[in-house]
């Protein structure tokens, strides 16, 4: 997901500043990884020399000082470009999970342990998502996308523990 | 067959709902289940999972006493199931063991109603008026009262695995056994049902027991039971 991209989504609301940009963020994805200040206030950064967004006023409340932004035009374009635009990956990517598994199919006599544990971890990882209760139906759209991706993983290591289950590895080696 | 058996607990130690020790089973050109063991305690969630043919369903029909199997034994509340007169099993199961068969497998010429309240009738031990308002408060928490006249003709896929959730716990059981439960229900109705479901078990302090190869079902449990060729080849605890 393009970080920067959804903290200018974030920004389709109106003018906001760092601590509320952050909060809206990750309200929108409640099982996602919570964004740190410092990468708000960096994104802010390169997307005002960038000219996508501006700084519209400096608040001093009783707390710290907060320096509320705002899109400009060509943020707004950005922005409404990349949520127009369905995300195409027409490679192949071998991620961590693919390069783990097959250097443990190709390395261990007997992968199996691996691949329960793996299993168990994703499992493990979709229980606690699913037991969550959700602050409104919509919150649940990240999650969903989450559990989705989880399920497919698994399904790929349960074809891999039957792969492995089938094949001769002294043949594979 | 052996001596029958009475399974004991120590003080302070439970015993479990269902014990499983040793089972074996075989079609006549197929072994699929070769000495299965499985405990699952009161208020326990177990999913059992394993690709097609890994003896899953066989392992559900034994435990619910509709297979039989060669040698082992199957313990439900402490009693040696196969060692049971035939009548006294047919008690048990109807008292103690509610049952979620793919696609709800429910009586075509009863009502919904009729369907969900059979346990009880067969059981005997109520009044009519009484049966029918428990199971009427079945059909509710299910979400489907306003099926009751219905028939099972007239219900889709996911209203007839509803119906046969209903009938599967109108009578209080303390196990309950699921056969690929939202196997005819997208993902949504799926999930619906599989909350009511697990709710109701924990709610009751049931011991509930999920066939399934649907990644989705078995994470809502507490211990995943994996099957490998008629054997248990790991377990794992999810919570």
């Amino acid at each position: 997901m393009g970080a920067t991209e959804v903290v200018l989504a974030v920004m389709l609301g109106g003018p906001q500043h760092g601590y509320e940009i952050k909060r809206v963020h990750d309200e929108w994805f409640p099982s996602g990884k919570p964004l740190a200040y410092g990468q708000v206030y960096a994104t802010l950064s390169r997307l005002e020399k960038d000219e996508c967004v501006e700084v519209v006023e400096t608040k001093v409340d009783a707390g710290p000082e907060r320096t509320v932004y705002a899109l400009t035009d060509r943020g707004r374009q950005r922005v409404e470009h990349w949520l127009s635009e369905p995300l195409v990956d027409g490679a192949v990517s071998v991620g961590e999970l693919v390069r783990k598994t097959v250097a443990a199919v190709r390395t261990s006599s007997d992968p199996r342990p691996m691949l329960a544990r793996q299993r168990t971890a994703f499992l493990r990882q979709m229980h606690d998502l699913q037991q969550a209760t959700a602050a409104d139906p919509l919150s649940v759209l990240a999650r969903d996308h989450v559990l989705a991706h989880l399920d497919a993983d698994l399904r790929w290591l349960d074809r891999a523990l039957e792969r492995v289950a089938d094949v001769n590895l002294e043949a594979a080696r | 067959m052996s001596e029958p058996t009475e399974q004991t607990a120590m003080p302070g130690e439970s015993v479990a709902v269902l014990s499983m020790r040793d089972v074996q089973f075989a079609y006549p050109r197929t072994a699929a289940l070769r000495g299965v063991n499985l405990d699952v305690a009161a208020g326990e969630v177990v999913a059992v999972t394993g690709r097609s043919g890994s003896g899953k369903s066989t392992l559900l029909h034994v435990a619910a006493g509709l297979l039989r199997p060669a040698s082992g034994t199957v313990h439900v509340l402490g009693q040696e199931v196969g060692a049971l007169p035939d009548a006294a099993a047919s008690s048990l199961r109807r008292k103690h063991v509610g049952l979620v068969l793919q696609h709800g497998l429910l009586v075509p010429e009863l009502s919904v109603l009729a369907n969900v309240t059979l346990p009880l009738v067969l059981e005997g031990t109520q009044q009519r008026a009484s049966a029918q308002a428990l199971a009427h408060d079945w059909l509710t928490r299910l979400e489907v009262a306003d099926l009751a006249t219905a028939f099972p003709g007239e219900l889709s896929g996911g209203q007839s695995q509803r119906v046969a959730v209903a009938r599967a716990l109108v009578a209080g059981p303390a196990l309950v056994l699921a056969d690929e439960p939202t196997g005819s229900l997208d993902s949504v109705g799926g999930e619906r049902l599989l909350d009511l479901l697990v709710s109701a078990c924990r709610a009751g302090n049931r011991a509930l027991v999920v066939v399934t190869h649907d990644n989705r079902v078995a994470a809502v449990a507490d211990r995943e039971v994996r099957l490998l060729d008629g054997t248990v080849e790991y377990e794992a605890v999810l919570t």
